[in-house]
């Protein structure tokens, strides 16, 4: 992408963003239940949103293209890294935000539903993700791994769902909280407006995110490479130095 | 492929059976967990019956990522791995025999294990089939996901603190499968039967999602690294 599309992305993520909040804390009423909790839902819903689907969907979809003989390229790994950096990072906004939310209106910081539980494994899969990606190798080594870490952690957040789905629902303890908070669907007119603009404005800021997260994955290589080369190239003068030295001893 | 397994199979359980580590070693810290279990949650007989079932499988569960960091630290010594590379079997029957050498001793692990829940907890094994059942394929199902980690962190600096971390959340469906599947035959809960069914039918999806994975995955895994 270009320096100018990536402006041009960055001033509306940047415009949308800053309309989302006039609107989430301005412009939009309380809610008749929640209150004021209500407008931690506008930046939990897309922090979410960006997070599981976008970020993580990305990570997938540039893992298999890079294992994929006919797409391999170092770029899929970087976007594929980049990308899952950046979904971590809102998946923890996410969990904080929705704590923040549930202490007033649920009276708890943390409950074991099936949809917490089944997020709090999937931000600790994703950071082996990344922590597998920080173990230096040599590049395609180490995009060969964290692609096949990748595509071993997606195929299992099916079952992770699942499971934590069946261990919930067969205790039954978590329905009431569930109807509580699936108790106000009615969302409509400015409410819904905001979220959907939220949404929008965090969609923007991920692509922007993910531009600059990935030019400087590409300048860490380059930089990378240049000081192996430097390295190297000391070393070689190192050893000229050091010829007569030993000549003459 | 299978002969393949077998044979690597076959050297893993034979470096076992002549080292002991698994025996001396990785036993007796499965029966030492459960004991310190006993001494966190104070040894109210009660109280440790409800939780048997889970905390038997938390042990396998450790005990198992020592059975896998095992299986690949006899691989990093010697350059045994390049001749693993060299030696021209096939990258699914290496996993197949690594990870099968696992199970097999886990399985006999959890034999034992069982054997100390059920004295050192005081509690009844009201279904040996159906435990055996859900043993076999949670055993499988770690065996299998723990191979791939095993294959991915081995020969790294930091492969202890990293495998713990990459394998744990992969198998949080597969403890909470083996532990409400095996509270209905093991310990004081309530758990029926019929709750207990449709957790072998996961227990059994995850085995097979993970050593289908890992057949397709541990070639390319196996050759560069």
């Amino acid at each position: 992408m270009t320096t100018t599309g990536s402006r041009v992305l960055g001033w509306s993520a940047a415009v949308s963003l800053a309309l989302t909040a006039w609107m989430a804390l301005v412009a939009s009423p309380a809610d008749a239940v929640q209150g004021d909790a209500v407008r931690l839902l506008y930046l939990h819903v897309p922090t979410a949103w960006l997070a599981m689907y976008l970020s993580f969907g990305v990570t997938t979809l540039a893992s298999v293209l890079y294992l994929w003989k006919r797409t391999r390229s170092q770029f899929w790994d970087l976007v594929a890294g980049a990308s899952a950096e950046i979904g971590v990072v809102f998946l923890g906004l996410t969990l904080v935000i929705g704590s923040i939310w549930g202490r007033p209106i649920w009276g708890v910081w943390w409950t074991w539903d099936a949809r917490l539980t089944s997020t709090a494994v999937l931000f600790v899969l994703y950071l082996g993700y990344l922590a597998i990606r920080r173990v230096p190798a040599e590049p395609h080594v180490r995009g060969r791994r964290a692609a096949i870490v990748a595509l071993a952690a997606f195929v299992d957040v099916p079952v992770v769902h699942m499971a934590v789905d069946w261990w919930r629902t067969l205790h039954q303890e978590a329905s009431v909280l569930d109807e509580r908070r699936l108790g106000d669907p009615q969302i409509t007119g400015v409410m819904l407006f905001t979220l959907l603009l939220a949404v929008l404005a965090f969609t923007l800021l991920y692509f922007w995110l993910l531009v600059h997260r990935y030019r400087l994955a590409r300048v860490e290589e380059e930089a990378e490479a240049r000081r192996l080369e430097e390295a190297l190239v000391e070393r070689r003068a190192e050893g000229v130095e050091a010829v007569p030295e030993v000549s003459t001893t | 492929m299978f002969r393949d397994a077998a044979l690597v199979a076959g050297k893993d359980l034979r470096i076992e059976a002549r080292s002991r580590v698994a025996t001396n070693q990785v036993l007796p810290f499965a029966l030492l967990v459960l004991i310190l279990f006993a001494f966190a949650l104070d040894a109210d007989r009660g109280q440790l019956a409800s939780v048997a079932a889970g905390m038997f499988w938390v042990t396998v569960l450790f005990s198992g990522l020592l059975a896998v960091q095992r299986s690949f630290a006899v691989e990093a010594g010697d350059d045994a791995r390049d001749a693993l590379r060299l030696s021209g079997l096939d990258g699914a029957g290496v996993f197949l025999g690594k990870a099968g050498a696992v199970a097999a001793q886990l399985l006999a692990l959890e034999v034992v294990l069982a054997a100390g829940v059920i004295v050192l907890y005081d509690v009844d094994l009201t279904g040996v089939a159906f435990f055996a059942l859900v043993c076999t394929l949670a055993t499988v199902g770690i065996a299998a996901s723990g191979t791939v980690y095993g294959a991915v962190a081995a020969g790294l600096r930091v492969r202890e603190t990293l495998l713990p971390l990459l394998v744990l959340p992969v198998l949080a469906p597969v403890l909470l499968g083996a532990a409400r599947a095996s509270e209905a035959v093991l310990g004081t809960t309530s758990t029926t039967m019929a709750d207990a069914w449709p957790w072998v039918r996961l227990l059994a999806v995850f085995s097979t999602i993970y050593v289908a994975f890992g057949i397709v995955a541990f070639g390319p895994l196996l050759e560069e690294s």
